[in-house]
């Protein structure tokens, strides 16, 4: 039967079977083809954490609500908390810096082509390990379940005695093994980046993407460590008999506390840092000048990454840590805020006098600096220790968070969906389908997280699946529940755009956007190894220095 | 032109709303606000959480003033510079950056950060390092999975999940001091009306005060994630006047009603694995695994405030704890009706 098919004259590859197409993005080492496995795996993984966060907010509409039993809601947090961590939001941003990054900086593929093929499929049966604990949670004896220890698994609930069966041994398997193939990745980030660079191309003219996605993956190598250490102590402790955190043989349970939030606090960082990146391109070629101060920027995030290292105990402000302890990781927490500040007034540095493009890659990154800014401020809040003794473990916390992961990293992710999708498929995305998800993500998130940050005020804690009634918590709740399902909605048309437009999107060209790094310079999609002959560049925006001969980059830097 | 116009006025519009929508916390606390149901942080009625309560304001006032600055700037960078027809696809000038005003906006963060950092600290040491008074009393709280153990170890009074503190006037203060630990999991013991939130971790004792200045009860709950039931494992403070407190101190102290019409019931309740986990004074009875019954009838609730104690609730958490709370670890002990109505009367006895 196939020997009647293939007529196909050779180029045309859309028409392979799809057995052999499938097999090729199997197999494929292709930094191209695994940046958009990162991201599709991450987008399923993000419907699946989405459809959790949904059913956490159904039973919370109002007080003392049956939608779900306490033993179901608490494996859907857990669930939600470590899905769009360890599984959406980490593979999403390697997917854009392993798609972007050797194109940004003139490359033909990653440094380890293999390496990369192996990190992500490493990440990806993580979260299949994860969501495999449904079934298999409870081994052989009885129906699964899924852990529900909270994302943190903190000591002793972890241990043995308070989780029988398996379900967190696959939680801890998964973030292992996916913990190895995020190493893999950021040691490929680092090696392409310090030895691929096309001529020309010295570090301080590295697109700032390159640049912070380099300090992202240092990071990584610091913060997964003592994470993969903690799980497999945890191991030990549930198989070999150790007692590195059970406590009634001595064990500390504060000593989880510290490997987990050393990881944590940094892997915050992690996460946003990239989104920074992101913004670092999106704002100046939509306000059509460069970034301002280039050298701060990259200074500032260097220092950002610095600092983070040490802030880890202002998770931990409520453990009964002494008073000098309490006022150091104040005083660092603090801290953070000021590089991180400067970078908030380099964007709008530079807006000043550019001439903004209100495309919709452009509004979300607007949101972003607006709900970055608020995150950061009820971050300084938080980092005020006694303030953080009534705010830590109530819904202000998980408002910031949440202001911060979706407010701050999903609305750059969007930004950066909008701006780099046509590279990546050759296709616009439907800027009338984009304005809808905008406004009704705008709305949805505001409803549901600025109004949650007032239930913790008033004393409701987090990770209670029901509440008394007569607190004033039941209307906030309900709201909050509302934006929830517009968010939902938002979501419904953002992959319905990404899935329209990439059948009928308006075709976009190698540069639709006007843009000055290099992987506007080729076809969109781009061909295999990217550039035919590799580039040679003299400023920051060699594109630029194309577009103006009369007045280049290069004669300023 | 005039479309761009339209979606940016849109866009101010809307982040207006939204600047509304952020000052929330702001309005939607009332000092002082209602006393009994109320967890609000911002209406303390004890020194620490007063404490916390003005150094939030302090940096409240600061974040705020900061976000209304950067924002400002913001918008007007976003209205101003938006991109006009008339520019004709011309770009605007290219700018690269400027020293002197990096310089100004990383050493005003700075300050800023040493002034907060400065007004924290003094807090932090306030409250963490004050010393404990002669006249405090002590109590030791106990964390177990999904309720509360309270020991007054100079008292010789064991109770749960109701704390019983004297007011504290200011000018003779009568702190309470409260050592934490548990026998399980973690957990957060967090008032608050009465001072921020201190976890109870095995293996690793911690400690907090309070010094209420009203008397009337206090709510609160378990804020730190502990199983199953941590929704459930809630917390009342019963701030009494000095000679109520006396009054019972008084009452705790003695050993167990005696009655020998609840005999029968007595003898259910050991007859069967209830001794096993509940303490009864002055009856074999000396479990420890669960609350300590001799005065059960003097708290409002049961089940660490799942329930109301009335004569329906108990006979309901005595047959079937699930219903009252799913995943308690008290065990349906699957009574006659006869055991059971026996064993709610002896019940009902402990006053």
């Amino acid at each position: 039967m196939s020997s009647n098919v293939i007529t196909v004259p050779v180029g045309q590859t859309e028409a392979r079977p799809w057995v052999d197409e499938l097999h090729q993005w199997l197999t494929t080492v292709d930094h191209k083809r695994l940046g958009i496995l990162y991201i599709v795996s991450a987008l399923l993984f993000l419907v699946i954490g989405g459809v959790e966060a949904l059913i956490i907010r159904i039973q919370l509409m109002h007080s003392h609500n049956n939608f779900v039993s306490p033993e179901v809601f608490n494996r859907m947090f857990t669930m939600h908390g470590t899905t769009m961590i360890f599984f959406v939001a980490m593979p999403v941003l390697f997917g854009f810096a392993n798609y972007l990054v050797p194109l940004m900086i003139g490359a033909r593929d990653m440094a380890f082509p293999r390496l990369n093929a192996f990190s992500f499929w490493l990440s990806f049966l993580g979260g299949l390990l994860l969501y495999f604990s449904f079934l298999g949670g409870s081994g052989l004896y009885g129906a699964g379940n899924a852990p529900d220890v909270g994302w943190w698994s903190y000591a002793p609930l972890g241990a043995r005695a308070f989780s029988p069966g398996h379900s967190s041994d696959y939680w801890t398997l998964a973030l292992l093994v996916s913990g190895f193939g995020s190493i893999g990745t950021a040691i490929n980030i680092i090696a392409t980046i310090l030895c691929l660079r096309c001529p020309g191309m010295k570090l301080n003219r590295m697109p700032l993407l390159a640049w912070l996605n380099l300090v992202m993956a240092g990071m990584v190598l610091l913060a997964i460590t003592p994470l993969s250490a903690a799980q497999i102590m945890l191991l030990i402790d549930r198989y070999l008999g150790g007692h590195f955190f059970d406590t009634q043989a001595g064990g500390s349970a504060v000593l989880w506390m510290h490997f987990f939030w050393i990881f944590l606090h940094p892997e915050v960082y992690i996460l946003i840092i990239p989104c920074f990146a992101f913004m670092s391109e999106i704002i100046p070629v939509f306000s059509r000048k460069p970034i301002f101060g280039y050298p701060v920027m990259v200074a500032a995030t260097v220092c950002i990454a610095f600092v983070s290292m040490s802030v880890w105990a202002h998770h931990m402000f409520t453990i009964g840590m002494n008073s000098y302890a309490n006022s150091f990781f104040t005083l660092t927490t603090m801290a953070v805020g000021v590089p991180t500040g400067i970078k908030i007034f380099n964007w709008i540095g530079t807006m000043w006098g550019g001439r903004i493009q209100f495309k919709t890659a452009m509004l979300f990154s607007i949101a972003f600096l607006f709900q970055f800014l608020i995150a950061g401020l009820t971050g300084i809040m938080m980092a005020c220790s006694p303030f953080d003794w009534q705010l830590s473990l109530s819904y202000f916390v998980v408002a910031h968070f949440h202001y911060v992961i979706v407010g701050g990293i999903l609305f750059a992710l969007f930004g950066a969906f909008y701006y780099w999708y046509p590279k990546m498929t050759g296709r616009m995305l439907s800027e009338r389908l984009g304005q809808w998800h905008f406004w009704l993500f705008l709305i949805g998130f505001h409803l549901t997280f600025d109004v949650m940050h007032i239930p913790g005020i008033l004393g409701m804690p987090r990770r209670i699946y029901t509440y008394e009634p007569g607190r004033g918590w039941d209307t906030l709740n309900l709201i909050v529940s509302i934006g929830a399902f517009i968010q939902a909605v938002a979501i419904l048309v953002f992959v319905a755009n990404l899935i329209v437009s990439y059948f009928k999107g308006a075709k976009a060209g190698n540069d639709p956007w006007d843009a000055w790094t290099l992987e506007w310079s080729v076809s969109s999609p781009p061909p295999a190894y990217n550039f035919a002959t590799v580039p040679t560049v003299s400023s920051r925006r060699p594109l630029w220095d194309l577009k103006h001969p009369e007045d280049p980059d290069s004669r300023y830097e | 032109m005039t479309r761009r116009m339209k979606s940016s006025l849109e866009c101010g519009w809307q982040i207006a709303l939204l600047l509304f929508w952020s000052a929330g916390p702001l309005w939607a606390v009332e000092p002082g606000g209602s006393t009994g149901q109320g967890t609000s942080i911002f209406a303390p009625a004890s020194t620490p959480a007063k404490s916390i309560a003005d150094v939030s304001v302090f940096v409240l006032v600061i974040t705020g003033i900061i976000f209304l600055v950067v924002f400002a700037l913001l918008l007007y960078s976003v209205v101003r510079f938006r991109g006009r027809a008339a520019d004709g696809g011309r770009e605007p000038a290219q700018v690269y950056g400027s020293m002197q005003i990096e310089l100004a906006w990383t050493i005003i963060p700075i300050l800023i950060v040493v002034v907060l950092f400065l007004a924290t600290a003094r807090v932090i040491h306030a409250i963490q390092d004050a010393p404990e008074p002669a006249g405090a009393l002590d109590v030791i709280a106990i964390g177990h999975q999904y309720w509360w153990e309270f020991r007054y170890p100079k008292l010789g009074i064991v109770t749960a999940n109701e704390l019983h503190i004297p007011v504290s006037d200011p000018d003779h203060p009568t702190p309470t001091f409260l050592q934490l630990l548990s026998v399980d999991t973690d957990h957060s013991f967090w008032v608050p009306e009465l001072a921020g939130k201190t976890d109870l971790i095995p293996n690793h004792p911690n400690r907090m005060w309070m010094d209420p200045q009203r008397t009337g009860v206090f709510m609160g709950q378990c804020a730190q994630y502990c199983g199953t039931q941590h929704a459930k494992m809630l917390l009342r403070v019963s701030v009494d006047r000095a000679e109520d407190f006396g009054a019972w101190v008084h009452a705790q102290q003695k050993p167990a009603v005696e009655d020998a019409g609840v005999i029968a019931g007595r003898q259910v309740f050991e007859r069967n694995a209830c001794m096993n986990c509940h303490a009864v004074g002055g009856t074999p009875a000396d479990g420890r695994f669960g609350p300590d019954l001799t005065h059960l009838m003097s708290r409002a609730t049961i089940a660490a405030g799942a329930a109301e104690n009335t004569h329906d609730k108990l006979r309901l958490w005595i047959q079937n704890p699930s219903a009252i709370k799913p995943g308690s670890l008290m065990p349906a002990m699957k009574l006659s009706d006869a055991d059971l109505d026996a064993v709610v009367s002896y019940m009902e006895t402990l006053h």
